[in-house]
C-alpha cells in the first residue's frame, strides 16, 4: 500500500511525533510505499537540525532523517507554517532577510501543494495529532 | 498528477482561535481548491464555533479570519456539513452561523446555501464516503 503521512505536532510535546515516525517505519519496513512525510502546524518543529535532546533520550529529529536516508523518504516542511514558526532553510532565510538557518537538510521546504498531491498520489492519508 | 477526483473531506473539529488548527486547515483548503478534487468541510464539536458570525478578535489581538469562509464558494467549495448535535450542545443554531453560499452557474447563477445541517449519524456516512479525511 501507498501512503501519505501527515505530522501535526512537534517533537518531544506530543507523542503524535513519535507515533507517525513509528508508523512510517513500520510500513516501510514491511514493504509498503511512503509517498511523503508532510510536516504541518507545529508539526514543522520535527526539521530543526539545533535539536539537542539529552543524551539519554531519543533524538527525534535525527531519527527522521535517519530514516529518509535509508528509505530515500521524501519529508516535506510546510512553507507557510515553517515561516510562522522560524524554521528556515537557505532558500528562505534569503527570501525572508533572516541571518540563518535550521532545518536538518534532509527535510525540505515546500508548500501545501505537496500535501494535497500526496492525498492524492496515495492509497492512505495517516494523520498523526490530537 | 493523476487523472482521479478523489472525495475530499476536510474535518474541522476545534475552536476558531485556541489553537491554529482552524486557520491552517482553511489554508490547505484554500490551497486544495487549485486541484479540482471533489471538496466537502465537515464542522463538528467545537469545530463549529469556526462558522459563527460577528466574529470579534480585537481582546485577544489575532488575526480574525472568519470572513474567508464567506470566500469559500469562490473556491468552488459548495458541501459544508455541520453536525447538529455539536451545534445544539453548545447552545447554538443555524441562525448564529454565517450565511454562506456558492453560485450555480449551471442555474442562471442563482446563490445557493452552502451549510448543511447534518446529523451525527449522518455524519458518520459522510466521513466514511470520503477518500481522504483531512482531520483538523
Amino acid at each position: 500500500m501507498k501512503f501519505a503521512i501527515q505530522v501535526n505536532e512537534g517533537p518531544y510535546q506530543h507523542q503524535a511525533a513519535d507515533s507517525a515516525y513509528f508508523f512510517a517505519k513500520a510500513a516501510l519496513e514491511k514493504g509498503h510505499e511512503v509517498f511523503r512525510v508532510f510536516f504541518y502546524h507545529d508539526g514543522v518543529n520535527n526539521s530543526t537540525r539545533l535539536t539537542t535532546p539529552p543524551q539519554d533520550d531519543r533524538n527525534i529529529v535525527e531519527r527522521w532523517a535517519e530514516l529518509a536516508e535509508q528509505y530515500d523518504l521524501d519529508m516535506v516542511v510546510c512553507v507557510a507554517a515553517a515561516q510562522r514558526r522560524g524554521v528556515v532553510d537557505e532558500g528562505e532565510a534569503q527570501r525572508n532577510g533572516k541571518d540563518s538557518t535550521n532545518i536538518d537538510p534532509r527535510f525540505r521546504i515546500s508548500g501545501l501543494g505537496q500535501l494535497v498531491e500526496a492525498a492524492i498520489q496515495s492509497d492512505r492519508l495517516v494523520v498523526f495529532g490530537d | 498528477m493523476s487523472e482521479s477526483i478523489k472525495q475530499f473531506l476536510y474535518l474541522n473539529r476545534k475552536a476558531p482561535y485556541g489553537t491554529i488548527y482552524a486557520w491552517e486547515s482553511l489554508e490547505v483548503v484554500l490551497i486544495g481548491a487549485a486541484f479540482d478534487q471533489d471538496v466537502s468541510l465537515a464542522f463538528v464539536d467545537d469545530g463549529v464555533f469556526q462558522l459563527t458570525k460577528n466574529q470579534d478578535t480585537s481582546a485577544v489581538g489575532m488575526k480574525n479570519f472568519s470572513p474567508t469562509y464567506a470566500a469559500l464558494g469562490d473556491y468552488e467549495v459548495k458541501k459544508i456539513y455541520v453536525e447538529k448535535e455539536s451545534l445544539e450542545e453548545r447552545g447554538l443554531s443555524l441562525d448564529d452561523l454565517q450565511h454562506l453560499t456558492w453560485e450555480d452557474e449551471d442555474d442562471d447563477w442563482a446563490e445557493k446555501d452552502s451549510i448543511h445541517l447534518v446529523t451525527r449519524s449522518e455524519m458518520t456516512a459522510i466521513m466514511d464516503g470520503a477518500d481522504v479525511v483531512f482531520s483538523f
